[in-house]
């Protein structure tokens, strides 16, 4: 059957447990975060539960705090979840060709870099009733830690708070070092953009005109390109996206 | 505060469509070589600038910040897990910033 059985569901929701787990925690600090910045823990939720993605919704804030442009929130997203489309890309290779629109319109919902990295690995097909049960648990997770963690936020400590401001550059950092040791490319790659981002955030000139989100597109653009002219991969698609990122 | 709401529906429209239109409507492989290299480093670049320099101002002060920035390049470096990095590298900033 191409749509798949309950027994995917079930199967989909037992191998997103450690996904869940993790997404509490990253969204607990996504919750504190927004909630320091005065949204509600309803639009925290509702956030974490339209979006699901990490970078993208953590950038946004930025954005939200100082009520900067919507041109430029679009433009921060469209950029920063660009990968999600070429995981996209690939997910639509492992489904049947005869599943619908529809189907397919609902697992797009779940495209994350964990989802993905499960729907990937998964032997043979893909159908669309696993990938609902690791949207379902996965997603669960992610609302349920930002609800805690903007509520939480507004009775914490300051000294706790203070302390998980780090847990989202701690996941980052866990994300891109490890492939540093494997590729000199993305060593090189993640130096000069934080090299270059640093750039932008003190230079008297460029640090005034340049908001972070304008900064975190234009470091992406120039160093992405630089490096695929520069070190371009020659490896199928599969083993780049599966051997690369999460979250 | 409804300005609020129209950001989130926004960024969850763009997000949408950049996940939901290559699955419906691409059906065959990517062939260029230079979109695919550049979408392979794109994560890889925009977690880094993300990274740095905001990481040093993510806590209250910038000592515990660096310790806990320095503790996730370690320890990543080492192939920890996700939580394992993220969870020890604010340990490190509450512990520094006790004596602080």
């Amino acid at each position: 059957m191409k749509i798949g059985s309950f027994e995917d569901f079930k199967e989909g929701c037992r191998d997103a447990i450690p996904i869940c787990l993790g997404y509490i925690a990253v969204s607990f600090a996504f919750g504190i975060e927004a909630s320091k910045i005065g949204m509600t823990t309803f639009q925290a939720a509702m956030t974490s539960l339209l979006n699901v993605t990490s970078a993208g919704q953590f950038s946004a804030l930025e954005i939200i705090a100082r009520n900067g442009s919507f041109v430029e929130l679009a433009i921060l997203q469209l950029i920063i979840n660009l990968r999600y489309m070429l995981m996209s890309a690939a997910l639509s290779q492992k489904l049947d060709p005869q599943v619908s629109t529809l189907h397919r319109m609902g697992i797009s919902y779940g495209v994350t870099d964990e989802i993905f990295g499960l729907s990937v690995l998964k032997k043979g097909k893909l159908y669309p009733a696993y990938s609902y049960g690791l949207i379902v648990t996965s997603v669960f997770g992610w609302v349920l830690g930002t609800s805690l963690g903007a509520f939480s936020g507004q009775i914490m400590p300051q000294r706790l708070i203070s302390c998980l401001g780090l847990a989202i550059y701690g996941m980052f950092i866990a994300i891109i070092i490890p492939d540093t040791r494997k590729s000199r490319a993305v060593m090189v790659v993640v130096i000069s953009a934080m090299a270059l981002s640093t750039v932008f955030a003190y230079v008297p000139f460029l640090s005034e005109r340049i908001s972070a989100g304008f900064r975190i597109i234009i470091v992406t653009v120039c160093v992405a390109a630089a490096a695929a002219v520069i070190s371009p991969k020659r490896n199928t698609e599969e083993d780049n996206i599966a051997g690369g990122e999460s979250a | 505060m409804s300005r609020v709401y129209l950001y989130i529906i926004l960024m969850a429209v763009v997000t949408y469509l950049i996940r939901a239109l290559p699955l419906t409507l691409i059906r065959r492989e990517i062939k260029s070589e230079f979109v695919k290299s550049f979408l392979y480093y794109v994560p890889y670049a925009t977690l880094s600038a993300m990274t740095f320099p905001s990481i040093l101002g993510a806590t209250d002060h910038l000592y515990s910040s660096i310790a806990g920035f320095a503790v996730a390049l370690i320890l990543a470096f080492n192939n920890r897990s996700l939580l394992t990095v993220a969870g020890l590298s604010c340990l490190t900033a509450f512990v520094v910033e006790l004596f602080l």
